[in-house]
């Protein structure tokens, strides 16, 4: 592979061009496909490709909250569990949870704490699941961002969707969605999430090294590049639960939803349509 | 981890940080008096003890001979971890760490790693082989409030005297070698106000936690948000700047 040579020969992240290892600008995002509704058991679901990564995401509840003594009396919980499948990374990862994985798991819960309309739902639990199927960087932005609409997609009351992009800086150049050999490689990386109405920030991590100056054109670019992603979200929802005329003057008086099915076998394609991923900038 | 609060001390403890002053009289920009005691434990490499307000927090450096990642194979190993002893709070339990606990350490580990405080490099004995590994170790022994600032600058303390034990394989100890001084400093968002180093009740009411290590240019080196709560742009770009104001008497207190 030629990524591969270029880095061996001497980890020059970016061109005389300015494009990045896999043609991009430093503003542009990898290609990003969604799905919502692709688990027949779960309550809400959604399936992500971002770039290099594969992340599946359920939420089940509101539902009893077990053990019982971590019931709060006036409001549901929002409990999240990232997790990495063992064949996700390049090095098997030992399955279960480690430090790392733990951290993720309570900065997603917390993000989408206040977001939910938890009073609605005393002494439940709203529980979320996201399996890193393949990671390839960021995947903590790509399964809070599945793990949002698939909040959607089991009807759980929020007050807006949560979007979420990592930015980073390689060889001196802030850029916007690191993919794996970046992300080794570069200099700093901000996982960032927020409401995109509003702006507020919901999750912030950062390690590395930026300058104040940096910082502002990170965190600039972080929230434009939220911004279409939360319009691809809506566009996933929609897709999953627009009603086309056809189906609304039926003569059924109840239409029953579509069947769900699972894309892992039948609908996703292996390959991303290219008219999905560039231009996102 | 949560204590019941009555509302009528979240009223007060808001309605005191909106006036400006605080539980303990301080000012929303002010630290808790700081006290550090290096070389705490004969047995550890390096220690410190260090109280930050009320907040009590030993931290010990193990240094110890071991075999490095194979993708850092000529560099020595950074390890951290973080206890929340039951003696230390009402509402820590004893048994594994939990998700707190290990935030903490992590949110330590990564302020201090990628400020690149430690000369990896002179901790190799044989590339590939041996290299020393410096286990720091936190034991919060009373909690009132910012364990991430407390922690961070205890494992400070403690990482700038530390001896190398090398007179083991026959060489002579060193001091281990620091290059930076990143200094953490946590920002609690009370509703609509921000306090930074926020004491216990201070602590128990925030929405919104946002902890900030800087380094001595004034760059960032790692960050991380906690709770509930959100922060705007403008908010962030505000603890950043208390960070910086706050962070060099501390860095100075850490050096000396």
């Amino acid at each position: 592979m030629e990524d591969v040579e270029h880095i061996e020969k001497k980890m020059k992240l970016i061109d005389e061009n300015g494009l990045r290892l896999d043609g991009r600008k430093p503003g542009d995002l990898r290609p990003i496909r969604m799905e919502v509704g692709v688990l027949k058991r779960a309550d809400g679901s959604a399936y992500l490709e971002w770039g290099g990564n594969k992340v599946l995401a359920a939420v089940y509840g509101p539902r009893e909250a077990h053990p019982r003594h971590m019931q709060d009396p006036t409001k549901s919980l929002v409990q999240c569990r990232y997790n990495m499948a063992p064949f996700s990374v390049t090095e098997r990862k030992r399955p279960g949870p480690d430090r790392r994985s733990v951290e993720i798991s309570k900065v997603i819960s917390e993000a989408f704490a206040s977001v939910v309309f938890s009073e609605q739902f005393p002494r439940a639990s709203v529980d979320i699941f996201i399996e890193i199927l393949q990671a390839d960087a960021g995947t903590r932005c790509a399964g809070l961002t599945a793990a949002s609409i698939a909040l959607a997609d089991a009807g759980i009351p929020m007050r807006d969707l949560v979007a979420s992009c990592a930015v980073g800086k390689i060889d001196g150049i802030v850029c916007l969605d690191l993919r794996k050999e970046e992300d080794n490689y570069g200099d700093a990386d901000m996982p960032v999430a927020m409401i995109p109405r509003t702006g507020e920030v919901l999750l912030l991590q950062m390690d590395g090294h930026l300058t104040l100056d940096e910082f502002d054109k990170a965190f600039v670019m972080a929230k434009d590049a939220i911004g279409s992603i939360y319009e691809m979200q809506k566009d996933a929802l929609r897709k999953r639960y627009a009603v086309t005329a056809e189906e609304e003057s039926s003569d059924e008086p109840e239409q029953a939803p579509p069947e769900r099915q699972a894309p892992l076998e039948r609908q996703a394609p292996p390959e991303m349509p290219p008219e999905d991923m560039e231009g996102q900038h | 981890m949560t204590e019941v609060i009555s509302e009528l001390q979240r009223e007060r403890v808001y309605k005191l940080a909106a006036s400006g002053t605080r539980s303990d009289g301080r000012t929303p920009e002010e630290v808790r008096p700081l006290t550090i005691e290096k070389n705490y434990i004969k047995n550890a490499e390096g220690s410190a003890r260090i109280k930050l307000g009320n907040t009590d927090v030993l931290v010990g450096v193990k240094v110890e001979l071991g075999v490095p990642y194979p993708d850092t194979p000529d560099s020595g190993v950074l390890s951290t971890g973080a206890e929340l002893i039951p003696m230390a709070s009402p509402i820590f339990e004893s048994g594994p760490p939990r998700p707190d606990a290990i935030e903490l350490a992590r949110v330590v580990d990564r302020g201090i790693r990628e400020a690149h405080t430690i000369d990896f490099k002179a901790l190799c004995v044989t590339p590939k082989e041996k290299v020393w590994i410096c286990f720091v170790d936190m034991h919060v022994l009373d909690y009132d409030g910012n364990l991430f600032d407390a922690a961070s600058y205890g494992a400070m303390s403690a990482l700038t005297c530390t001896k190398v034990p090398a007179s083991k394989i026959g060489k002579e100890d060193y001091p281990l070698p620091i290059q930076h001084y990143p200094i953490s400093v946590t920002a609690a968002k009370i509703r609509d106000i921000i306090v930074i180093d926020p004491n216990l009740q201070e602590e128990q009411i925030a929405d919104a936690r946002l902890t900030i290590a800087t380094d001595e240019n004034g760059d960032i080196r790692a960050m991380q948000k906690g709770l509930r709560g959100s922060f705007s742009y403008e908010e962030i770009n505000r603890v950043i700047g208390l960070a910086l104001k706050a962070s060099e008497v501390i860095r100075t207190k850490i050096k000396a």
